[in-house]
């Protein structure tokens, strides 16, 4: 009984091992001439918060955006290196990859809500439309799943045909993370989620970070270094393109390895 | 330990301010166990009662730092050295506070000691001995706080084994008196109280020594062995 007992401490002492959802292995990006990340490899640990911080234009969004290959659509961009998806081993990178294909599995929310000027319900029903799926009952159902998932359904049950731009900031931002949970992605990325968002908003949507985590792998750029220590499992500190420091965001904020990335978080940085 | 500055100044000025009431504090408790000792050795009642009378001054210093440390929290949010600095402080100062308590407990049994008039005091060489030893300890902690050095502190956790020893030595030597005189029981059975005050000091003194540690290395030394804290110190 009594060493059973100790087996257990022990066993809750040693960290868990952390799969890979995915990870970047020498990723560069060029914006034409100019280099925004260089060679920066990093593992995305499944059913966790990763968190992006830096000073602006250290490169986190640039980072963050390669995920789902935002890049592509502006001519003169350049990606080296890949961005592998597990478990199937798929570089995200790779020109064979279809994009769209890519970004149903890995979904985006950016900093200011941006829901479609369409219905609560259209907004969400978007990306399986867009996929093809013509079914009524298939589509209600994966709808409200969604709105479920962001914490929203309760307070537009009964306005699904209002129009998005009629709900709040804070509730125009849960249903972009709706729209983005519809497609069953496997990966969520998060681009300054809450800078346009007060208090209260802030912390329903940590509070649902913290809970989709449960079910699916997060990465989020935030210029608010207390939100990352909030919500994150990992933080990556990046400044100038380059990786700095990666590590468990409790040894990152207590006692971190690398001077560049304690004068950061102390704000010493100058 | 970063060197560099805040962006913000007034973060800086915060965090020198506590540090230096730290030091204030540590300063004060110094000459309060110094008195303390004194007073036993001459039986100056006046200087006892002030010794007594100090230790207002002592707590108040815990409590208004302690407000401090949780201002800085609520408005700044520390991270890192910064964070390390603040938890480290809180907890040093209820060990500091504490060494406070024991001069009190010491300059207390002195003043009964002398105005009971049993002045067959035995042996007290040894607590002037242990006395200076923990005021040494004390000091050196002080020092490895104001200057962040990791080693003194190791330092510092080395010297407690001497209080210890100091300690059993006195009490032997207690109860050998007792046993041989037993008039010097009542005295004896006091110096008990005085000697044991001495040893915890000695032992508040190595907590705020592993509150550097983990202040300026960042690893929690407490309940480690003396030789993990040293290569932790000079890592």
């Amino acid at each position: 009984m009594v060493s059973a007992t100790v087996s257990e401490v022990t066993a809750a002492a040693a960290p868990p091992i952390q799969v890979k959802k995915s990870e970047s292995r020498s990723l560069s990006f060029h914006y034409g001439s100019f280099q925004a990340l260089k060679s920066i490899s990093m593992p995305i640990y499944e059913k966790k918060v990763t968190a992006l911080i830096g000073p602006s234009g250290c490169g986190k969004s640039t980072y963050l955006r390669c995920f789902n290959r935002m890049h592509d659509l502006y001519p003169g961009n350049r990606y080296e290196g890949q961005i592998m998806l597990y478990p199937d081993n798929t570089n995200v990178l790779n020109p064979d990859v279809d994009p769209i294909e890519v970004r149903m599995r890995i979904s985006m929310v950016f900093q200011k809500p941006n829901p479609f000027p369409k219905s609560i319900y259209e907004n969400v029903a978007y990306g399986l439309r867009v996929r093809g799926e013509r079914k009524r009952a298939l589509l209600d159902e994966k709808v409200e799943d969604a709105l479920r998932g962001a914490a929203l359904w309760d307070e537009v049950k009964n306005r699904l045909n209002d129009l998005a731009f009629n709900l709040s900031g804070g509730q125009q931002q849960r249903l972009c993370i709706a729209r983005a949970l519809a497609t069953d992605p496997e990966m969520l990325l998060f681009d300054e989620p809450t800078s346009a968002l007060d208090p209260i908003a802030t912390a329903s949507i940590e509070q649902l970070i913290t809970e989709l985590k449960a079910k699916i792998t997060i990465l989020i750029v935030t210029h608010n270094m207390q939100q990352a220590a909030r919500v994150s499992d990992y933080t990556a500190y990046m400044y100038l393109g380059e990786l700095i420091e990666f590590d468990a965001t409790d040894t990152i904020f207590i006692k971190p390895k690398n001077k560049q990335t304690e004068d950061y978080i102390t704000g010493r940085f100058g | 330990m970063p060197t560099t500055e805040h962006l913000s100044k007034q973060f800086d000025v915060d965090l020198e301010t506590l540090r230096s009431r730290i030091l204030q504090m540590g300063g004060l408790i110094e000459s309060q166990i110094l008195a303390a000792i004194d007073g036993l050795y001459s039986g100056n009642i006046q200087a006892l009662e002030q010794v007594i009378e100090n230790d207002r001054r002592v707590n108040g210093f815990e409590v208004s730092i302690d407000t401090e440390c949780s201002h800085i929290i609520a408005r700044r949010q520390p991270a890192a050295s910064d964070l390390r600095m603040i938890m480290g402080v809180s907890k040093a100062v209820t060990d500091l506070e504490r060494v406070g308590d024991e001069a009190k407990k010491i300059a207390v049994v002195s003043k009964q000691i002398h105005e009971s008039g049993r002045l067959q005091i035995p042996r007290l060489a040894d607590i002037r001995r242990a006395g200076s030893i923990v005021v040494g300890m004390l000091r050196k902690t002080l020092d490895a706080f104001a200057r962040l050095d990791a080693v003194a502190a190791a330092e510092v956790i080395r010297d407690d084994a001497a209080i210890d020893e100091a300690f059993r030595g006195m009490m032997r030597q207690l109860i050998t008196y007792m046993m041989e005189d037993p008039r010097t029981i009542s005295t004896a059975f006091e110096l008990v109280w005085v000697a044991r005050a001495l040893e915890r000091m000695g032992d508040h003194s190595k907590n705020m020594a592993e509150q550097v540690i983990y202040i300026v290395k960042g690893t929690d030394v407490r309940h480690t062995t003396f030789e993990d804290i040293e290569r932790e110190a000079a890592r």
